[in-house]
């Protein structure tokens, strides 16, 4: 296992190679500066500022030395907010985010994992059909939809919950996680469902009901186990996003996330913001994609197998 | 299946459960007293900023976010009054001006204090205007300073001794300032967040004068000299400002503190504003604008402010080259079907390029709603009927309005001049890219006065002025702008002198004025001393809270 997750991590080194050199070319190919605004900026101060944030060095150069600083971990300073370290940034907003995304996950699992295994003990019946007929709403209603729509009802008509914020008023974490985790309950809830139902129909189930257990032992012993790791095998990389999707959400409910200096770095031209951003979430990716293949390696004996057999 | 781990998956589910429903339901059992009403009770002030502020160092800031906390932090030698806008004390006590109206010299208050009570005196701002004319410091508001002697020309490195310059302090509560013409609109100037003093030992502390972003302007690090001083500044959450009790004013001030929020999207804004987390907003989504406006609803405020929607004419396109046939698209922008019925929130419509009632002046009207005339002038031009009228694309950086207006427009020339524009949208600043660069033929544009003068709205079009963009340039208008008004004796003078200017641009029309914006927001009633001015300029030093009426 320890080699499979090293072999992993320094495949993960070019990757991250080929990310910071695409986003450094598009980032500096794209029209409109840093410093550009809608009054004119005298020439002499654009010089000065270049000269400060080195952008009057040749391309490559400054290529060179920002993967010189990344590779000690400094990610420069934010080109929008003078004064402010990008690391200092991404710091101030990953707890939130992490904190959304973690509540965010725990809702979506929680619906998610209910609804597919209620569908797949009666497939094909109404049992089936209602849960999996409001996931699929649930997959297609985008978070800029039912965020609102949870405000209108939730904040403004029976005003139970707050309307926006994050750690301010009780309860103002309750609607953003809903908003950003019904998504992924809805793929969940498909994803589990299909998994529950390749497992209940094989041999050991089988063997299970003729030993006359209960339903309730049956499911939740023998069949969650293996009918769950499509699920899992989705967590790694559904949290990666969950952190780096939750803009729309944050924006909504005026989160102080990551999501939002993810975007709007994007249109300010902060680059090294831009970049830091990046890499941050490919490694986040990177990490969440490992660690849930190693999870499924571990919960899978076939899968166990075969990399003890390559170790 | 016996090694596995004895946590069965159904037991995880209900611990995850468990969490999720502590975490997220219990956490909603609290006390339920909004933020206005709690503000209320404590004298805290709930404030809707728009976006999360770059910086709060006065000369490095640039945005109307960041100038509404400065403006709390911080306070220059006058204030503006919040109902004229006509200059009051502020640090300075009294001033004094020259008879020819280049010399000011001002009495600083002795009881003027830092917020951690270090004396405040002229020497501050001699030592920040210094700072403040550093061209490492990237200062966009430079200009500002441009009236005062040898100011400019510091700036520009062609005067290296700063003694040159037209700041002196005579002695420690006497500042005296030599213009090089009599500038009617300088103590204005002086209010701008720009011309503000920094604390020095402060700014010395954590870096070089010049040098920029240094952490100065963090909270527990700030030191200012407004009514309030900085508690707390958590990013994309919330700035706290809480009275300075060292302020000179201290015992005028009324609020305890004000929460300034980056509420960058008005409809969240607007729903904050409903469930009482704000006492005000920056904005009004247009759509709700109409809502309120139905509902009689007081919190509603709508006001003219001091800044024009226009469009631009890139003057060295061929077609466009021809002045009639930019009166002609000028003439058949029917702006008050513009205004009633696509913006709908009380624009008004602009038919120059100066607001009207600036300092009391009224611009020059010499363009009208006029499709006749409209298609003869096309017809002069050698497109009768809009034939053979070339390709015309309208730019705009990508936003709902200014799509919608652009839509309009399209419509009322396809309508009176039959002639087909396309429509384009930037991102921001690719939009800004292709503007300065010239590479648009008509682009949407914005100005909003940094002063109540026309000077501010007419010196933009100067031959190489970098907010001209047009490529329209006339040696006769840059005299008037540049040298004839400086010099003009009384304020009748000068205000012809701008209106022969403006009469030229108009007549000339490398813009087409569309219309005068508005300014939006939700104020609680309990919410008093709100100010209605053209500069949308607030004073916090004089805001108030009533008991809340719910």
């Amino acid at each position: 296992m320890f080699r499979f997750a090293l072999g992993r991590l320094l495949q993960a080194i070019p990757v991250l190679l080929v990310v910071i050199t695409m986003t450094f070319m598009l980032v500096h190919s794209a029209p409109g500066g840093p410093f550009s605004a809608d009054k004119a900026v005298p020439a002499e101060v654009l010089e000065a500022l270049e000269a400060q944030y080195n952008l009057d060095q040749p391309l490559w150069q400054q290529y060179i030395s920002y993967l010189g600083d990344v590779v000690q971990g400094d990610m420069g300073p934010s080109f929008k907010y003078p004064g402010r370290s990008v690391n200092e940034l991404i710091y101030s907003g990953l707890g939130t985010t992490a904190e959304l995304g973690f509540y965010a996950m725990l809702v979506a699992i929680f619906i998610g994992v209910i609804a597919g295994v209620t569908a797949s003990m009666r497939p094909n019946t109404m049992q089936d059909y209602v849960p999996m007929t409001a996931a699929m709403i649930g997959i297609c209603m985008p978070s800029f939809l039912l965020g609102p729509l949870l405000v209108l009802v939730f904040g403004i008509h029976l005003e139970w919950l707050p309307v926006s914020g994050w750690n301010q008023i009780p309860g103002d974490k309750i609607l953003p996680a809903i908003t950003l985790g019904t998504g992924y309950a809805a793929y969940i809830a498909r994803l589990s469902r299909g998994g529950m139902l390749e497992v209940l129909s094989q041999d050991y189930i089988r063997t299970a009901r003729a030993k006359g257990l209960s339903e309730f032992l049956i499911i939740g012993k023998h069949a969650l186990r293996g009918g769950l790791i499509p699920v899992v095998a989705f967590l790694g990389p559904a949290f990666a996003g969950l952190l780096g999707g939750s803009f729309v959400v944050e924006t909504i409910y005026q989160i102080p996330g990551l999501g939002r200096f993810y975007v709007q770095a994007a249109f300010n031209r902060d680059y090294t913001m831009i970049l830091g951003t990046t890499v941050f979430f490919a490694t986040l990716i990177i990490l969440f994609n490992l660690l849930s293949d190693m999870l499924a390696v571990w919960l899978n004996p076939k899968l166990r197998q075969q990399v003890r057999g390559e170790g | 299946m016996k090694q596995c781990p004895s946590v069965s998956s159904s037991s995880l589910i209900s611990a995850l459960a468990l969490v999720l429903i502590s975490s997220l339901l219990l956490s909603g059992c609290g006390s339920s007293e909004s933020n206005v009403e709690s503000g209320n009770r404590t004298g805290t002030l709930h404030w809707g900023n728009g976006t999360e502020p770059q910086s709060l160092d006065p000369h490095i800031a640039t945005g109307v976010p960041e100038h509404h906390i400065i403006m709390a932090l911080m306070e220059g030698l006058v204030h503006k009054d919040s109902k004229t806008l006509g200059p009051t004390p502020g640090v300075a006590e009294s001033w004094t001006v020259s008879e020819d109206g280049t010399v000011y010299t001002f009495k600083i208050r002795d009881n003027a204090r830092w917020s951690n009570g270090d004396v405040h005196n002229a020497h501050d701002f001699v030592w920040s205007w210094w700072r403040a004319l550093q061209p490492a410091l990237g200062n966009l508001y430079a200009y500002m300073y441009f009236p005062i002697v040898n100011a400019r020309e510091y700036y520009k490195g062609e005067v290296t001794d700063f003694a040159e310059v037209g700041v002196k302090a005579l002695d420690d509560l006497t500042l005296q300032i030599t213009l090089d013409n009599p500038t009617p609109y300088f103590l204005q100037l002086l209010d701008h967040y720009s011309m503000y003093p920094v604390h020095r030992a402060t700014v010395e502390k954590f870096g070089a004068a010049d040098e920029r972003g240094t952490r100065w302007t963090y909270a527990g690090n700030m030191v200012a000299n407004g009514p309030f001083k900085l508690k707390s500044w958590e990013i994309n959450r919330a700035i706290v400002a809480e009275r300075n009790t060292f302020y000179w004013g201290n015992d005028d001030v009324r609020l305890n503190e004000v929460v300034f929020y980056p509420t960058e999207n008005a409809t969240t804004e607007e729903r904050m504003f409903r469930a009482g987390q704000l006492h005000y907003t920056n904005d009004v989504p247009i759509d709700k604008v109409q809502t309120y406006r139905e509902a009689n609803d007081t919190a509603l405020k709508v006001v003219p402010y001091l800044g024009t929607y226009y469009y631009r004419i890139n003057v060295r396109e061929p077609h466009l080259q021809d002045k009639r046939v930019r009166r002609a698209l000028a003439m058949t922008i029917d702006r008050e079907q513009l205004t009633e019925h696509v913006l709908k929130a009380g624009q008004i419509p602009a038919y120059a390029m100066t607001p009207p009632n600036t300092r009391g002046y009224y611009p020059p009207i010499s363009l009208n709603f006029d499709p006749e005339v409209a298609r003869q002038l096309m017809a002069e031009a050698g497109y009768p009927n809009g034939e053979g009228f070339p390709s015309t694309e309208i730019l705009y950086n990508t936003n709902e309005g200014h799509r919608k207006v652009a839509v309009a427009i399209q419509q009322m020339w396809r309508e009176h001049l039959n002639i087909e524009v396309k429509l384009l949208n930037q991102e921001w600043k690719v939009y800004l890219d292709s503007e300065s660069s010239g590479d648009y033929q008509i682009s949407r544009a914005g100005w909003i006065g940094d002063y109540v003068d026309p000077n501010n709205f007419l010196d933009m079009f100067i031959c190489d002025g970098g907010n001209n963009r047009t490529g329209w340039c006339n040696q006769e208008y840059d005299r008037l702008v540049l040298d004839v008004a400086p010099r003009a004796k009384t304020h009748e003078e000068r205000m012809a002198i701008f209106t022969q200017a403006e009469q030229m641009l108009m007549d000339d029309l490398p813009v087409l004025p569309i219309y005068t914006y508005t300014t939006k927001h939700l104020v609680h009633p309990s919410v008093k001393n709100i100010a209605n001015n053209i500069m949308d300029q607030q004073s916090y030093r004089e805001i108030y809270l009533e008991g809340a009426e719910d």
